[in-house]
Parts: structure tokens; C-alpha cells; sequence
């Protein structure tokens, strides 16, 4: 059962997060009974299950918010926003008492309380409703007769399953009521004519003998349960044998006859159900399956072992002039590529889970800051390896945790500015080549540049009269240390995280931008690669030393025209079509000594708008690169992402085109240690 | 010669609750995630008996029962509730729909066991 304990907890919480989404909806359009339906059905399901899977104390408590809340089910009261928070306070400890059920619940009753006052009713409703308690007198047994609708037999009520359950009990002395039987023209074969009289000679309670007809104790069905001594048997109809009774089993064992094409079926179709056993789980009519996600990341591993392998077949194949060989080869290289992508789209997670999560966080910020916000998100659909979005919550949380402190003005500021009183948060994420691009924008004051500037100086980072572009300007929040705010919340402005926010991004392989105009708010974005694991790269050879550059940054291949390649020094630029682009011999930068090539190749890379060449000795052409982390040793390096191996089971590095186009533009020391640069 | 049960519940914890309960007492089990769900497999699969959560996203389980009991197939197949409903007027509103029971959640695994042997048998 602990198995299913786990599930539970998983599954309580998207229920909470379903439940909260719903709550939050629910505050824009208090009307929509569709959402109150929703969040009663996740209510609904954590109180059911929670009980079952021992957690009484969320399941007490679930209740009771059901309760209370189902004024707004019936309409009486609206889902006026005093009441959405407190719920979603609410939904905050039915996550506590889900995560850790042997706390007891504590801070419950006060919550409850809020929530009845907010609905504007003192009614407290009893606790769940006790078993019933059992008690009665010895008696020498019971007679028992009831007569099953005439349709029980369509709806699936065995009348030998209530005799033999009584039976169970003791001796059981049983009669048909055969008097309702119609002339057999009038007979329905399926409808159920007869009564039965029972006597049952056994010492048991009332309920026990009750819960034998426990689907049957209705109004319109013909139940009567009297104490032995009580009522005189035998009054009523003919006798009729034990046998007679089970023929009855020749209209009802239908479905029986065909058991063994059931159980046929039950085994291929219920696979997954006769074997909870396992850790997965079929969900929406087998459309999607949840596989732990070690084990994904363990597949990756293989797929990205499996490619290097793949490598060094084709390698082999390539020099050998076997044709079996070759084929094999070839096919190995189309089901590996193919493997890999199937591989990486299954790591793709939507974004719009994340997004989800900050639906919350702007609610309460708007709350606790006094800021009207209007969060819009798009993009929701747009999918990234699941990796980086869990690596991305907390970079996304600082950031719009500062728009709503820093960038969105308060409703009397905003006013005075002749905008709206509702400031609009905008997170956005959308495909940008092989890149996802996430914006975060607020419409709100702006940076002030000035002030930055002025900080910048103060802080030492740059000289009084250092001329920098605005952007530049903006990258300066991302330094260590750095902090406008004029004076620090609870929420921002220690100036702790805007750095953090731009080391995670890069680690993740991405980059970070700020634009801003001043009154009309600033926009954060980040651009990420799709994925982290295995890349598309351009092979290149510089020197003595193979080199890979990931091939989305790669915009086209020109050969070095020859009067360019003479003037080795300064700033160098290269005409492409009309566009002077400038470029990085990779030679210097790298200090090769091996012979240069006669016809040096420029591979023209971007990133961002900006675009640069970098010359090579020789474009050997495309391969998957499965990306290895560099050392600890080496994760300083800048011009490095990381590593791969190829197929002969060397080493290349992969060329960080960001860094590179980077220290292009600002010209700094491109020195890179000489034994890295020949570590391929 | 195992009977076939068919458990449609939204909530996995329960699907996997349920299948755990009846699997050890040798019953087959199929899980289907919502009404609609249900009935396709109740409708293509040969089982014995249904068990049937009440709240569900799309075809809710009282939808569900009217929906199936249309069907051929459903004649003499119980279906029981398992929903934390207990009043009267569900009751009455799941019988009319064609339920032969209900479970009251929270259950024990014992009761669920006993009920699925009062409508099906072991």
C-alpha cells in the first residue's frame, strides 16, 4: 500500500495545483460553474483517497473546507477575493498535512474559521460521519424477506449472492415467493418475479444481516428484517427446494459463460491493472504514460553512449571496404539519429507547467506588495527539456519577483502616469530557431539608467566618463552585488540573485537580455537551448585539434578571401554580401603551431542579433555531439561549453559561441591557456 | 478462471487501490481513467462487474451507468459506486441510473473486497 500512498501524494499535489489554478480562475470569473465543479472534484479526490491512504488529518480538513465552501457551489456566496486567498491558504495546508501526515493538523481550525467567516456562516457541520455503532441484544436469529425489483436482475443484483451471504451467517431455512410469477406469455426472461422468505438461525446483529442487503435498503424495495421470535415463518408463499431457488442461476450466470473470453481479454486489456505493482502508470486511455524521470535521464546517458559507439561503427565503416560492414553502418547511424530525437522529445516537458506555478506567486505578491498585476502568460505549449525547466524555476521567480516589486508602480503612482491602475506581468516563451526564448515584461516604470549608472560608478565597476551602450548598461544589474533598490523588501533588492540569475541561465547554456524604456516598463529575456543532452554540431579542425560548434549557431560557411588572410592582427572584418562581420582566427586564439591550411574557411556564427566569423583550418562537416560536462579543473574556461568524444575516440571541444561573440565585440584578452587549446 | 473487474476512477491512488485489493484476491482488473474511457472498455472487454468512481472530468460516473446500461452488454453486470456521496438522494439518483451499489470513501480494503464479492461473487 505504500505504493499507492506515494501515487497519492503525487497526485494530491497537481490536485492542489489544479485546485489552485481553479481558485485563481475562479477570482476573475466568480461565476463560472464549470470551476467550481473542478475545484470541488479535486477537493473531492484528495478527501477520498487521503482518507483511504491513512491521511485522515487532510482528509478531515478537506472536508470541512468542502463544507464551507460549498456556499459558492450553490451560489449563495461569491468567490470574492478575501475568500480565494484564504482558500488558497487553505490549499498551502492541505499541502502540509499531504507531506507530512504525522504532524497532525494544527494551524487547521484557524483557517476554517476565516474561510466560515468569509462565507459568513457559523455553522460548523459535524466531523465525518462515525461508523455506526453496533450494538443489540442476543436474539435466536432472524427472518428476512425482500423481493428484488423486477429490473434487478438487468442491474446486476445476483439474488444467489444475497442467499449465500446469508446463508453464511448459519442455517438459513429459505423459501421463494413465487406468487408474482406472470403466465409464461407475460414472462420477461430477464425480470426478476420472486420474493424469498429466509429464516436464519444464527446470533448476529441487526446490521450485520442489514449489510447483506446494504444496495437494497430503499424506498420501493421490499425489505423486511424482523427478529425470530418476533414474526411467525413460513406464512407467506410456497416452499420451494434450495435447488429450485439456484436455478434462478441459469438467467443471471450469462455473463459467466463467456468468463473465459473475459479473462482472455481482462489479461492483454488489464495489463497495467492486475499489475499496479509496477511504477508507472496509464493515464487519459493509455494516451500517456508516467515514467520516474531517473530513468529517463539514465535513457539519455545510454542513447548518448550509443551514439559515440554509433561514431566509431561509422568510423570503422568508413575506412574498411567491407559493404556488409557499410550498410550495417549506415543503418546504425539512421536508428541512432532517429532514437536520439524520439529520446529527447520524450524529456520534453510544456513550460506551461512552470508557468502554473507563478500564476500563485503573482497572487500573492500582488496581495502582499498592494499592486494591482494582471499576469498574462503565453506560450504554455512551447516544450523544453525537463531539465533545464526545473533549473529554470528559480531564475523565473527572481525575475518576476523584481518586475512586481521594482518594475510595476503602485496604482496612485501609476495613475499619475495616466496608465490603468492594473499593472500586466507578461511571461511569454516562444521557439526562436533551436532556441526557446522566455520573456518576462512588465509594463512598469522602467529602469533608470541614470541611476545604475551612477551606482556602477560608486560600486567601482566602470570609470565615471566610461562611455557604454544602454544595454551594456543594463547587463551591469547582472553583476555581483549590485542593487538600485533604494531600500530592501522582504521580496528583492538585497541585490543577491540578479548575479545568480545570469550564472544559472549560462550554465544552462543560455543567455539572459534586459530592454527597458524608461515609463513603459522593462522586459527580461531569456533565450535557452532546447536541449542540454546531445546537439547537432559542425565539426571543424584547427591545427592539430578538433573542435565542435553547435550547428543552430551556425549561420552559413565562406571560404577566407586571401587579401583578408594576410593582415593578422587588430580588429579584422570580413565582407559577407555587403555586411562586415568581424572575426576570431581560432589559430591565435588557440596558439597552434601545427602548419596552417592554404584555404583558412570562416564558419559565420550568431548568437543573438550579433554575428561573427570564426576562422578554421578545415570544415570536416556535421556530427551528434553528446555533450560531456568539462572538468571542475576546467569550468572556468570561457571559449569552452564542454566536450564530446568522437568516433575514433578523441576528444573536441565544443566552442562556446556566446562567450566568443562576446569577447569579439568587447575585444578583451582572448588568451586561452595553450595546452587547452591542443587538449583535442 | 479469475473474473474480470472494471475500476474507472480519475484518481490513480484509487485505480491503484483497488487493483491491489481485488489482484490479490485473484480478481483481473482493468482500470479505465473516466467515464468515457469506461465505457469503451466496458463495452469491448467482457467483465463481470464495475466499480465507478462518482466525480470525474468529462463523463461523470452517473453519465456513465445511463450511457452503459443502453448497452447489451451491461445486462446482469453490477456496477457499484465508490464516491464520498452517502446521502439518500444520491442513492436514489444511482440506482435510478442502473447501480447496484455504492462504496462510501473512505473503505477499507476488506469492505471493497466484500462488496465486489457480494456483486460478483468471488
Amino acid at each position: 500500500m505504500t505504493e499507492a500512498s506515494d501515487t497519492f501524494r503525487v497526485e494530491a499535489a497537481e490536485l492542489l495545483d489544479t485546485l489552485q489554478a481553479g481558485l485563481m480562475e475562479l477570482e476573475k470569473t466568480p461565476g463560472d460553474l464549470g470551476l467550481v465543479d473542478s475545484v470541488f472534484r479535486a477537493l473531492h479526490t484528495i478527501k477520498g483517497s487521503g482518507a483511504m491512504f491513512g491521511y485522515t488529518a487532510a482528509a478531515a480538513f478537506v472536508h470541512e473546507f468542502e463544507t464551507v465552501f460549498d456556499g459558492v457551489r450553490k451560489g449563495r456566496t461569491p468567490a470574492s477575493p478575501a475568500l480565494i486567498r484564504i482558500a488558497l491558504g487553505a490549499c498551502d495546508h492541505i499541502h502540509a498535512l499531504v507531506q507530512s501526515p504525522d504532524a497532525g493538523d494544527t494551524g487547521g481550525e484557524p483557517i476554517l474559521d476565516a474561510l466560515r467567516e468569509a462565507v459568513g456562516s457559523s455553522t460548523r457541520e459535524p466531523k465525518m460521519a462515525a461508523e455506526r455503532a453496533s450494538a443489540a441484544a442476543p436474539v435466536p436469529g432472524w427472518r428476512v424477506r425482500f423481493r428484488l425489483p423486477s429490473d434487478a436482475l438487468i442491474l446486476g443484483t445476483s439474488p444467489i449472492l444475497l442467499l449465500e451471504e446469508l446463508s453464511a451467517f448459519g442455517p438459513c431455512d429459505i423459501r421463494a415467493i413465487i406468487g408474482g410469477v406472470p403466465e409464461l406469455g407475460a414472462l420477461d426472461p430477464e425480470a426478476s418475479y420472486l420474493g424469498w422468505d429466509v429464516t436464519l438461525h444464527a446470533d448476529v446483529p441487526r446490521e450485520s444481516v442489514e449489510d447483506v442487503f446494504m444496495f437494497l435498503a430503499m424506498a420501493g424495495d421490499d425489505l423486511l428484517i424482523e427478529p425470530l421470535d418476533a414474526a411467525e415463518p413460513g406464512t407467506v408463499g410456497l416452499h420451494a427446494e434450495d435447488g429450485e431457488a439456484n436455478n434462478l442461476s441459469v438467467g443471471h450466470a450469462a455473463p459467466a459463460n463467456v468468463q473465459d473470453a473475459a479473462t482472455g481479454a481482462g489479461r492483454s486489456d488489464g495489463g497495467n491493472g492486475a499489475n499496479p505493482a509496477r511504477s508507472f502508470r496509464v493515464d487519459k486511455a493509455g494516451t500517456s504514460l508516467r515514467v520516474p524521470a531517473e530513468r529517463l535521464d539514465s535513457l539519455m546517458d545510454r542513447v548518448g553512449e550509443l551514439v559515440i559507439a554509433q561514431a566509431r561503427l561509422s568510423q570503422l565503416a568508413s575506412v574498411s571496404t567491407d559493404q556488409n560492414l557499410k550498410s550495417v553502418a549506415e543503418d546504425m547511424e539512421r536508428l541512432s539519429a532517429s532514437l536520439r530525437d524520439t529520446t529527447m522529445g520524450i524529456r520534453m516537458v510544456p513550460i506551461g507547467s512552470l508557468f502554473g506555478r507563478f500564476r500563485r506567486l503573482v497572487h500573492d505578491l500582488s496581495h502582499d506588495l498592494g499592486k494591482e498585476i494582471d499576469f498574462v502568460t503565453s506560450g504554455e505549449e512551447t516544450e523544453l527539456d525537463k531539465t533545464m525547466i526545473e533549473q529554470l524555476a528559480d531564475p523565473l521567480v527572481h525575475l518576476i519577483r523584481n518586475a512586481a516589486d521594482h518594475g510595476l508602480e503602485r496604482p496612485d503612482a501609476r495613475l499619475a502616469r495616466g496608465k490603468s491602475t492594473t499593472g500586466t506581468l507578461r511571461l511569454s516563451a516562444v521557439y526562436a530557431g533551436a532556441e526557446v526564448a522566455i520573456s518576462i515584461a512588465d509594463d512598469g516604470a522602467g529602469l533608470d539608467a541614470g541611476r545604475i549608472r551612477a551606482k556602477a560608478v560608486e560600486a567601482g565597476l566602470i570609470s565615471a566618463d566610461q562611455a557604454l551602450a544602454e544595454s551594456e548598461l543594463f547587463q551591469l544589474i547582472f553583476h555581483p552585488g549590485f542593487s538600485t533598490a533604494k531600500e530592501v523588501t522582504a521580496l528583492s533588492g538585497r541585490g543577491v540573485g540578479m548575479d545568480v540569475v545570469k550564472k544559472t541561465i549560462e550554465s544552462l547554456r543560455g543567455s539572459i537580455d534586459i530592454a527597458s524604456r524608461p515609463g513603459q516598463g522593462t522586459t527580461a529575456t531569456l533565450r535557452l537551448p532546447l536541449t542540454l543532452a546531445i546537439i547537432d554540431g559542425l565539426l571543424v579542425r584547427v591545427g592539430d585539434g578538433c573542435y565542435t560548434i553547435p550547428l543552430a549557431a551556425v549561420e552559413e560557411c565562406v571560404e577566407l578571401p586571401p587579401e583578408t588572410a594576410v593582415s593578422p592582427k587588430g580588429r579584422s572584418f570580413l565582407n559577407v554580401r555587403g555586411a562586415l562581420v568581424p572575426y576570431l582566427r581560432l589559430r591565435e586564439i588557440f596558439r597552434t603551431d601545427a602548419p596552417a591550411d592554404l584555404h583558412p574557411k570562416v564558419v559565420i556564427v550568431s548568437s543573438g542579433d550579433t554575428r561573427v566569423g570564426l576562422v578554421v583550418d578545415q570544415i570536416i562537416g556535421n556530427n551528434q555531439t553528446v555533450i560531456k560536462q568539462l572538468s571542475r579543473l576546467h569550468a572556468g574556461l570561457k571559449t569552452f561549453s564542454g566536450a564530446t568524444i568522437l568516433g575514433d575516440g578523441s576528444v573536441a571541444l565544443i566552442l562556446d559561441v556566446l562567450n566568443l561573440v562576446g569577447s569579439s565585440q568587447d575585444g578583451e584578452d582572448r588568451s586561452v591557456g595553450k595546452s587547452f587549446g591542443r587538449a583535442a | 478462471m479469475s473474473k474480470t473487474i472494471l475500476t474507472i476512477d480519475d484518481s490513480s491512488s484509487v485505480r491503484q487501490m483497488v487493483s491491489l485489493t481485488l489482484a490479490s484476491a485473484g480478481y483481473s482488473v482493468i482500470e479505465a481513467v473516466d467515464g468515457s474511457d469506461g465505457y469503451d472498455k466496458a463495452t469491448s472487454a467482457s467483465v463481470d462487474a464495475i466499480l465507478t468512481d462518482l466525480n470525474m472530468p468529462g463523463m461523470n460516473g452517473l453519465d456513465f451507468v445511463r450511457k452503459y446500461r443502453t448497452h447489451p452488454s451491461s445486462r446482469g453486470i453490477p456496477i457499484v459506486f465508490l464516491t464520498t456521496e452517502s446521502d439518500e438522494s444520491f442513492k436514489q439518483q444511482a440506482k435510478a441510473a442502473g447501480a447496484t451499489g455504492w462504496i462510501v470513501k473512505p473503505f477499507r480494503q476488506d469492505q471493497l473486497l466484500a462488496v465486489v464479492k457480494k456483486v460478483a461473487g468471488a
